[in-house]
């Protein structure tokens, strides 16, 4: 199921992209920015001397073997680890210039800067319209008519605006699993947020719906700077500007997509997106 | 894929351990079978009780065993028939009639493989046999005939009666006889009038003169209360003094009123009284009952079918709705079905919120360790402990301490003066108390369902900026809702069923009022009230004739059965409703 898209879509698209954001050096170049970081479950070491500076409204995406510690380093960035006993970290994590572990940081405001979506979409036992307001609504905003505006703009965004807008009252539970997923782009968007995470968010999905949202993922990065964890080589290559690969826990190598596909500088590097990898 | 598998593997040779899977269906098949047979002698045996059944009448020969004071003729309904050997019967006469009369002990060797078979029969009219079944031996019957004419009578006391109706005596002395065409039309006019106007004169008593009774006590004790002030200080303010004026005027209006409502009552029984019905026995002997003592009677060996469903159907609805009489041996246990059911609506109330909050605050926020584990356990073992236990304790903490308290800071008037409100068993302390009993159950099973709440919700939640508690409050709750309700299932039927607590903690065999009724402030949480559970064991083991309560037993317990499946249907509704909201959530 994972790798089916591979099938498909053979051909890496890495020009596209090159055409639609011709031009962003106006942007930080470390809006989120590790430095020397270490994380640790216990007593066991998962992330070791991290140092990456993910550029502002452009798509990173994250590649590695599993296990390496992908998602651990992605859930740092919105201290969603924080959930976990027995966690540690030591080294920086900037965001945007303030470091997330700051003790004058708010986990909740951080993590309305920062919208998350998983790799099991995870939808709420709500109407589709109280699924997409869940972040407005927790943070206190009551109005109806912000709420119809942020629930249109945002499955608009997520382009499941007009799939759904008959049947907003409805059960979410009742839309596909594509659309489940998309819902919750929307809900992560429905924040106004600056950085959207994605742990494999297409990893449940067919061909068609992975082809829909790697096309939001193209769309959303002229407003958001994006992070996506993916296992999918092709993938990577079709959306991301820049790709980090992660092995045993260490950033082997951070470049260009293209170049890491087309010219990596580590031997490691190569073998992985080559698919010759354990 | 997993049906597939089995299924392949049952043809696979002799697989190990094959022979455990019809050891296990087995006591399946075992806890089935008893739990059937019990449902099904419940529902038999209680659903007889209210069955219209012909009345057999038997002659019996002269100056054998079955022979009662010379009567050799009985009407009744056959219970049973059964066998005993001579031996049994003979041991029970002695310590029935304590009779020294000596028995050869060849004799009774002799006899004791011999037995008899004889009828037990219902034979009713407790004040005139003393005993409401008699036992006749089929060797010392005569004849057997269902006579047409023959009436099943319910009287206000004494039980059921079967007789021959003779004729009606009315208030002025005139008379119709059975003779008369009209007689029967006439029987049934006059026992209908008696009947409106007996809930005329129940009216009159609990809506009219209750409140009237009420007030006056109050205010009596108020009173009293004034006359001891005046006793011990010696003299009264001013204030107290027109205080005491007030209520003595107020107590002599209320007197007036009730005594023109209490004649008006009197008046309507005379009436009932005056008109009587005389009738005969199956013996021949004459007998009269005054029309407001026959509530209800019918022929029992005229009815179809179709009119032995609808004599069934009254008798049910008089049961479930109607009042007790005679120590609860005749009449109705509405008291008791309403009682049970409010009762088990505050320990629901009450059980679940704290139950749930303990359960959250367990689950979610308190940090995991030893002490976490250790009062996990303790909630696990305070399920088996003994429910006497938690009626102790109920009468300990909230009746004496909580209800004193209450007591002397609300009611220290009626307290000095001996007459306790709170500070005796109520329906709200036996609610709590069994509330109490419940709550492992309760926090039980919304532990299992907060757990069973998919990470990625909250992981989702919490994505979005909820904090810990809006995310609890949000998704955490309502997904959780099945399995507190689940509990609560669980809950109501233990708590609906327990008895023995409650014995301690407020329930009685004959509450005069109901719990929650038509004066200010119609909840009445203090009050004490009616069980089904504690009528199954007031009716069927400490009344003096236990033998004719057997069936009302049995109907007791349907009813009881019945209220707990109701209550558990209803919450299992509304478990499955809510279900389907969150259908899906688990995938
Ligand atoms: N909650 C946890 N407690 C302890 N160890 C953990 C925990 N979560 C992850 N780990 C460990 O940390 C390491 C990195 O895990 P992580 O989930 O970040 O890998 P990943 O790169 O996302 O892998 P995958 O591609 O399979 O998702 C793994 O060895 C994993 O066993
Ligand atoms: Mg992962």
């Amino acid at each position: 199921m994972n790798d089916s898209t591979e099938t498909l879509q053979q051909t890496p698209e890495i020009t596209r992209k090159e055409m639609d954001n011709p031009d962003k050096t106006d942007f930080r170049q470390d809006y989120i920015s590790f430095r020397n970081y270490n994380f640790y479950y216990g007593a066991t070491q998962v992330l070791f001397e991290v140092n990456l500076d993910i550029p502002e409204r452009q798509v990173t995406a994250l590649i590695g073997p599993s296990g390496c510690g992908k998602s651990t380093l992605l859930r740092n960035i919105n201290r969603m680890n924080d959930l976990v006993d027995g966690i540690r970290h030591e080294g920086e994590l900037l965001i945007d210039g303030t470091s997330a572990y700051d003790p004058t940081v708010e986990v909740i405001s951080l993590r309305k800067r920062i919208g998350m979506v998983f790799q099991k979409s995870n939808p709420f036992a709500k109407s589709i319209y109280e699924n997409v307001v869940y972040g407005l609504r927790v943070a206190g905003r009551k109005k109806k008519s912000t709420l119809d505006e942020a629930v249109e703009t945002s499955l608009r965004r997520a382009a499941l605006w007009d799939e759904v807008k008959d049947r907003l009252g409805e059960s979410a539970f009742g839309l596909s699993g594509g659309q489940m997923q998309r819902l919750c782009i929307a809900r992560a968007i429905a924040n106004n947020p600056e950085i959207i995470l994605m742990d494999e968010p297409c990893s449940a999905l067919d061909p068609v719906a992975t082809g829909k949202i790697e096309d939001l993922i193209h769309d959303l990065k002229k407003e958001y700077t994006i992070v996506i964890v993916t296992h999918n080589m092709q993938q990577a290559a079709r959306v991301s500007d820049r790709t980090a690969f992660f092995y045993l826990g260490k950033l082997i190598e951070y470049d260009e997509t293209e170049k890491m596909f087309m010219n990596p500088a580590q031997k490691q590097t190569e073998d992985y997106v080559r698919g010759r990898f354990g | 894929m997993e049906n597939n598998a089995s299924s392949t593997s049952t043809k696979s040779p002799a697989p190990k351990g094959e022979i455990w899977v019809w050891f296990t269906s087995l006591g399946l098949v075992l806890g089935l079978a008893m739990v059937l047979f019990l449902f099904g002698l419940i529902l038999m045996r209680g659903f007889s009780f209210f069955w219209p059944v012909p009345v057999v009448q038997l002659e019996l020969k002269e100056d054998s065993e079955s022979v009662f004071r010379g009567n050799t003729s009985f009407a009744g309904v056959i219970a049973s028939t059964q066998e005993r050997s001579l031996q049994e019967i003979a041991v029970e006469e002695e310590i029935l009639l304590e009779e020294e009369e000596e028995v050869e002990a060849d004799g009774i060797l002799g006899q004791a493989l011999q037995t008899i078979s004889e009828y037990r029969v219902f034979v009713g009219s407790r004040d005139r046999y003393g005993q409401s079944f008699r036992y006749f031996r089929h060797n010392d019957i005569l004849e057997r005939s269902f006579p047409e004419d023959i009436i099943r009578a319910e009287r206000r006391v004494e039980g059921d009666a079967f007789f021959f109706p003779q004729r009606i005596q009315f208030q002025d002395g005139s008379e119709v006889t059975r003779e008369d065409a009209i007689f029967e039309d006439e029987l049934d006019r006059v026992v209908k009038e008696a009947r409106s106007r007996r809930s005329q004169i129940n009216r009159i008593d609990r809506r009219e003169i209750g409140p009237i009774n009420l007030e006056i006590r109050q205010l009596t004790m108020d009173l009293r209360y004034l006359n001891r002030i005046e006793r011990s200080e010696g003299e009264l303010t001013e204030a107290q003094q027109a205080e005491r004026e007030r209520l003595t005027g107020r107590i002599a209006k209320l007197n007036e009123q009730f005594e023109l409502l209490r004649d008006q009552a009197d008046e309507l029984r005379e009436t009932n009284q005056s008109i009587r019905v005389f009738y005969e026995y199956a013996d021949g002997t004459n007998g009269q009952i005054a029309i407001g003592d026959l509530f209800r009677f019918y022929y029992p060996n005229r009815l179809g079918f179709l009119q032995r469903v609808q004599v069934a159907g009254i008798q049910f609805w008089e049961f479930v709705s109607g009042y007790p009489r005679e120590a609860n041996m005749s009449g109705g246990i509405f008291p008791a079905i309403f009682g049970t059911f409010v009762m088990t609506l505050i320990m629901s109330i009450a059980v679940t919120p704290f139950g749930v909050i303990t359960a959250i605050y367990l689950r979610e926020y308190a940090v995991q360790g030893p002490l976490v584990r250790a009062v996990r356990i303790a909630i696990n073992n305070l399920a088996g402990v003994p429910s006497i236990v938690f009626g102790v304790f109920g009468l300990g903490f909230f009746v004496y301490i909580m209800g004193g308290t209450i007591d002397s800071l609300f009611f220290s008037q009626a307290q000095e003066l001996g007459t306790p409100t709170f500070g005796t068993g109520g329906i709200l302390w036996a609610g709590l108390t069994l509330a109490l009993l419940n709550l492992p159950v309760v926090i039980v099973a919304t532990e299992e369902s907060i757990s069973a709440v998919p990470r990625g919700v909250r992981e989702g939640s919490l994505a979005c900026g909820a904090s810990k508690w809006q995310t609890i409050q949000r998704l955490v709750i309502p997904a959780s809702l099945p399995g507190i309700l689940t509990g609560m299932i669980l809950a109501m039927a233990r708590g609906a069923g327990e008895v023995a607590p409650l014995m301690l903690v407020g329930v009685v065999a004959l509450a005069p009022n109901l719990p929650v009724d038509g004066t200010f402030p119609f909840v009445h949480l203090e009050r004490k009230f009616m069980h089904l559970g504690f009528h199954i064991y007031d009716v069927g083991f400490q009344s003096p004739d236990s033998e004719a309560a057997i069936p009302t037993v049995f109907a007791t317990t349907l009813i009881l059965i019945a209220l707990i499946v109701v209550l558990n249907l209803s919450a299992i509704l509304l478990r499955n409703h809510i279900r389907k909201k969150h259908k899906g959530s688990a995938f």
